[in-house]
């Protein structure tokens, strides 16, 4: 069927950005959409409760690729707090919209870092297994101040 | 350069059968119900495209009724003899790889109260008699399946699949669509009752079908009016396209040898060179009881549109069946009757060869092709 991409987002189809694995991730999700059968892996580096690099790989189509390609790029750099709440609307934005079919790749791509980021923060808690839970909830709130940190600059 | 590879969904008009359409736009303009000199001249090719289309088919001429579509052709059919035929029973068989158009039609049949049961194939994509025998009973009024996959390409043995029909006394329908000019059709000699076919698929024009409704067969008409095709379809006859189809259907039995052979030495071609240049690639339906235009690739771990588009943005028009390339996100329904598994179901392309590709498109194919699957492989999941 024909479909009108748009330029940007042949752009990010043609040549995504960020594609590949991390080694030793610090936050890993793999998504996968029941209905279309598309998937999505990304991999984490935090640094300092920043997103110091992503990545991901994709079986998936076009608008699968070019949204996950244009979200790592607009995540990279951002706090770990800012990047929880960064929307699928800002995708399609972003990229010029996507055919009404196809916006559901949006949104599992942000489900997917969504993952990808409980994943790093289960990990940040179960790092520190021998400790009482009350030094992992402030290990947890160090994460919250550093953002609000970042937020003010 | 640019490549079309995607002949199953539509073809170019051919310019021969274009000149012949173009004086029954400008001169011979005439409506054939018209009682005047020039609606009796429009009258008489009509009768000459229905004698002609009926004598390529192995038919009668009064058994042709002409369509706008394949698909109001299978409407027309499977609903209307259903309907019209009730004091036999209830029951209609469909194929599982049938086109969403004999498919959806069933289902409305359905939803009217008629049992619907779906034949099943087997990997092959092949309906067998078995397989019919087994759903088919007394009640059954309609039995319809496709002679050729529009998919897969796989071609069924109709003249078995039409007796076992016949036995339970059933009519038995076949879309012909994909099956001009690879096969030879003979209605009569292949016990078919009604068929369907459109002129696009065989570089006639688009907008004009056929539905073959064998004499006796009662049929509640889709669209009724000012009583043109013996009171079975209304609506002003499309002379052009009617003619279009004829001349079309015509060529393509008068040079259907060397097509064949032209077609089926690209599809070699393609397949050896696809098989050389990519590795992990599998054809999906049968490899002999297909047609030679047809090519069904499986290339595994990379998704079927993103193939379909990055060859798009190559110049290379082709097809996929996975579920990112349909409005409703379902993935190919005839893949699924195959049996292919899930991550499977997505990964696969289309190619429709045609009169009008060169061996030169097909290295330019498989060139890109090979880039192509080696990008999207480079960053998939699945290893």
């Amino acid at each position: 069927m024909a479909l009108n991409y748009t330029k940007k987002t042949v752009d990010h189809f043609l040549h995504p950005h960020n594609i590949g694995e991390i080694k030793k991730p610090d936050g890993y999700a793999q998504i996968g959409n029941m209905v279309c059968g598309d998937q999505l892996d990304f991999f984490l580096k935090v640094e300092k409760g920043k997103i110091k690099d992503v990545k991901f790989l994709s079986f998936g189509c076009a608008s699968n690729i070019a949204t996950a390609s244009l979200m790592t790029e607009k995540v990279k750099g951002m706090t770990i707090e800012a990047a929880k709440k960064y929307k699928w609307e800002k995708i399609v934005s972003d990229l010029g919209g996507l055919p009404h079919q196809k916006i559901h790749c949006s949104v599992m791509a942000v489900q997917g870092l969504k993952k990808a980021i409980a994943d790093y923060e289960k990990r940040l808690e179960s790092a520190k297994p021998a400790r009482p839970v009350k030094k992992a909830a402030s290990a947890k709130k160090t994460v919250v101040i550093k953002k609000k940190k970042t937020t003010k600059k | 350069m640019k490549v079309y590879l995607d002949n199953a969904a539509t073809t170019r008009l051919d310019p021969r059968v274009f000149a012949k359409m173009k004086p029954y736009f400008s001169e011979k303009y005439g409506n054939a119900s018209s009682i005047h000199s020039l609606g009796q001249a429009a009258f008489l090719d009509l009768q000459m495209a229905k004698e002609k289309v009926a004598k390529l088919l192995g038919g009668e001429a009064e058994s042709v009724v002409f369509t706008s579509s394949a698909t109001e052709a299978n409407n027309l059919i499977i609903k209307g003899v259903a309907q019209a035929n009730q004091a036999k029973g209830n029951k209609i068989l469909v194929s599982s790889i049938e086109h969403p158009c004999v498919r959806e039609s069933a289902n409305e049949l359905a939803r009217a109260g008629f049992t619907v049961e779906f034949i099943p194939v087997n990997s092959e994509g092949l309906v067998t008699p078995e397989a019919l025998e087994k759903l088919i009973d007394q009640e059954t009024i309609l039995v319809s399946v496709m002679t050729v996959n529009n998919e897969i390409g796989t071609v069924q043995d109709i003249a078995a699949l039409a007796k076992v029909a016949h036995k339970y006394g059933a009519y038995f329908h076949t879309d012909a669509v994909q099956a001009i000019p690879y096969l030879k059709i003979d209605i009569k000699k292949m016990g078919i009752d009604l068929l369907s076919l459109s002129a696009h698929k065989f570089y006639g024009p688009k907008g004009v079908g056929v539905a073959y409704i064998a004499k006796g067969i009662k049929v509640k008409p889709l669209i009724v009016g000012g009583g043109q095709e013996s009171g079975l379809r209304a609506g002003t006859y499309n002379l052009p396209g009617i003619m279009g189809l004829m001349f079309a259907l015509e060529l393509a039995y008068k040079e259907r040898v060397g097509y064949l052979k032209q077609v089926k030495t690209l599809q070699t071609y393609l397949w050896q060179k696809i098989k050389k240049e990519i590795s992990g690639v599998k054809l999906n339906g049968s490899a002999t009881k297909r047609v030679p235009a047809n090519l069904n690739v499986m290339f595994g771990s990379i998704e079927g549109e993103a193939i379909l588009m990055d060859l798009s943005y190559k110049d290379i028009c082709v097809s996929t069946g996975s579920a990112c390339s349909a409005t409703d996100l379902r993935a190919s329904s005839v893949l699924k009757a195959i049996g292919l598994d899930k991550n499977n179901l997505n990964s696969n392309i289309r190619f429709s060869l045609g009169r009008f590709n060169t061996k030169k498109e097909i290295d330019y194919t498989v060139k890109c092709l090979k880039d192509t699957v080696k990008r999207l492989r480079s960053f998939s999941p699945i290893k």
